[in-house]
């Protein structure tokens, strides 16, 4: 099997990448300044000795390095992530209840930006000398500089505060006991501004690049041979050019996951969306180093597993694509 | 046609580089305009703009001008824009020219590790670094400088790879050149130009990443900047949008300003090359 072998070479690469971080963050705390057992308690400066002393047993911090780099390893091999001292839950906990808010708002932002882009990216393409071509260009540019933070923010105070459409914070009403469909619309309202205005920017990139890639595909040979055969522009544009530009779009979308986390810390945050940005915001707040590199390590994986599933989409897409290329 | 005529042909670029050139005199007019600490209390707190002769933008919640906040931010973010890029190049150039011109093992091994930095997300990767190290202007450059090299070492790498065989590389290895000698008086100043695009395109993406940083609270907390202004102002939104509105638009118009004048470079350096992209 194909497939089998290509996807048990990516995991094993996932692994290898995966394991490199583990190492990454044991010398991060290993190099910040302060006591470890103090920042692994998410406690900086004055803190109880006799607790400091406990930890450090338990972490084994009175050991030689690598001994502690080999618990440390072994401990994440393990799931075994740590306790959170400030939450009083192990970090593992505290990051699986929070995945799944995360993963609904990156989703949900990575279509709606997919389908914009790309549908706004052709209509400049198809409309490349006109004036609504370089309106559509100009949006995009502007989106792509908008820092999106910031973005969230105008629009909590334009739609919420001002219009009053939608509200601004969390993920449900609180103390509302909704079930069934009245909670699905309740959450999919509390979803529209952060997966909106996380949009915008991965929208932009989508716009310009498969603009750029639809003038290309159409100086193709094949174009002209439709053309010639007497197609109409808009069959053309949509089955021959259309089609082959999309695929270096799948590529880039691959490659915008980190991005995507990133920017969901940033809106999380702003719309106070109980997800794992969140919880990195709360995490930062309180100087819960522990909970921080967990979350860090666990958004690295779930890039990676998005990298793996574009990888396998690119090959359904374009069957040319032989094994290990 | 002379560089600069190229470059003012594209409208954009000509809009991008005066708003630049407008931010970067706000930047040296700070001192002399807002002598005062832009952190000192000066008026009532919460004024909106104009509302009192003096303070064109307001004050914030502690009553400090919102005008000298952006006057002296503007001097930070560009600042950090410009050394953290310098970092990243003075990173990814030496490795990318390094691994295109010697190809086999080391390009092998230099590509696994920029891949290695291309998979961590970048965002999470800099609020790590910058909460360990301890928020300070050095630990904001060193953060993004970390996370944004590795498109310069495989840019780099790239020319390095379609040039190494050229005739004229060819020559000077045959006059007995050295190999430093030719990646670095040969080669390397071939490859400028789209570095030099390149740079500016990441001096803006910089100026975003220290803005998202600061409106986390990651911000070095002795110099006043734009993120730190918004991130501070997020919890009296209701009350004051004005407070958020004016830094974040100087963001936007930065940000914006550095990718038309970087657009502008690119139509203006190689000139081939976005003919046939328009």
């Amino acid at each position: 099997m194909l497939y089998a072998r290509l996807i048990l070479m990516r995991l094993f690469k996932a692994v290898v990448v995966l394991f490199m971080i583990v190492i990454f963050n044991f010398f991060l705390i290993q190099m910040a300044p302060g006591d470890p057992a103090a920042i692994l308690a998410g406690e900086a400066g004055a803190t109880d000795q006799e607790f400091l002393r406990q930890l450090r047993e338990r972490f084994g911090l009175d050991q030689p390095l690598y001994v502690q780099l080999w618990r440390y390893v072994s401990g994440i091999a393990m799931l075994d992530f740590g306790y959170s001292y400030r939450q009083q839950m192990p970090v593992l906990d505290l990051i699986l209840a929070r995945l799944p808010a995360t993963l609904l708002l990156t989703g949900t932002a990575f279509v709606l930006s997919l389908a914009l882009g790309i549908l706004a990216g052709s209509m400049a393409a198809a409309r490349v000398k006109k004036p609504s071509g370089s309106i559509i260009m100009a949006l995009a540019l502007i989106f792509y500089a908008t820092p999106l933070f910031w973005v969230a923010l105008m629009a909590v105070v334009l739609f919420s505060v001002y219009l009053d459409w939608l509200p601004a914070y969390g993920m449900y009403t609180v103390g509302a006991g909704l079930d069934g469909f009245a909670l699905i619309l309740d959450v999919a309202k509390h979803l529209v501004l952060p997966a909106t205005t996380l949009a915008l920017f991965f929208m932009a990139i989508y716009t310009r690049m498969t603009r750029a890639s639809m003038l290309e595909a159409s100086q193709q040979d094949y174009v002209k041979t439709a053309r010639a055969k007497g197609l109409s522009p808009r069959v053309i544009q949509r089955r021959h050019i259309l089609r082959n530009a999309l695929l270096p779009i799948i590529t880039l979308a691959g490659l915008q996951a980190g991005q995507m986390v990133g920017g969901a810390i940033l809106t999380e945050t702003v719309f106070a969306w109980p997800g794992i940005g969140r919880l990195m915001y709360e995490a930062l707040m309180q100087r819960d180093y522990n909970l921080l590199l967990g979350i860090f390590f666990f958004s690295a994986a779930l890039v990676i597993v998005f990298n793996i599933i574009t990888d396998l989409v690119y090959r359904l897409a374009d069957p040319r694509i032989k094994e290990g290329s | 046609m002379s560089f600069f005529a190229r470059f003012a042909q594209n409208r954009g670029a000509l809009i991008g580089l005066i708003i630049l050139l407008t931010i970067i005199l706000m930047a040296l007019l700070a001192p002399f305009l807002y002598p005062d600490s832009p952190w000192r209390m000066v008026q009532r707190p919460f004024l909106a703009p104009m509302e009192v002769d003096g303070f064109l933008l307001g004050t914030d919640t502690m009553g400090r001008d919102v005008a000298a906040g952006i006057m002296h931010g503007a001097w930070v973010s560009l600042l950090i824009g410009l050394v953290s890029t310098t970092v990243a190049l003075a990173i990814g150039v030496p490795l990318g020219a390094i691994a295109g011109y010697y190809g086999g093992l080391i390009d092998d091994g230099l590509m696994r590790f920029t891949e290695f930095f291309q998979t961590i997300p970048n965002f999470a990767l800099a609020i790590v670094l910058v909460a360990i190290m301890q928020p300070s202007v050095t630990s904001i450059v060193l953060a993004i400088a970390i996370v944004s090299w590795p498109p310069v070492a495989r840019l780099v790498r790239a020319e390095f790879m379609s040039l190494r065989h050229r005739e004229y590389v060819e020559a000077a290895r045959l006059v007995g050149q050295t190999n430093r000698t030719i990646i670095l008086r040969q080669i390397l100043p071939n490859t400028l130009s789209p570095i030099i695009v390149l740079a500016s395109l990441m001096v803006a993406t910089a100026i975003l990443l220290e803005s998202a940083l600061s409106f986390l609270g990651l911000g070095d907390p002795n110099v006043m900047s734009w993120g730190y202004m918004i991130g501070a102002a997020r919890t009296v939104i209701r009350q004051a949008w004005w407070l958020s509105f004016f830094p974040g638009l100087a963001i936007l118009l930065t940000v914006l300003a550095l990718n038309l004048v970087g657009e502008g470079l690119d139509d203006a350096l190689n000139p081939k090359l976005s003919r046939e992209r328009s």
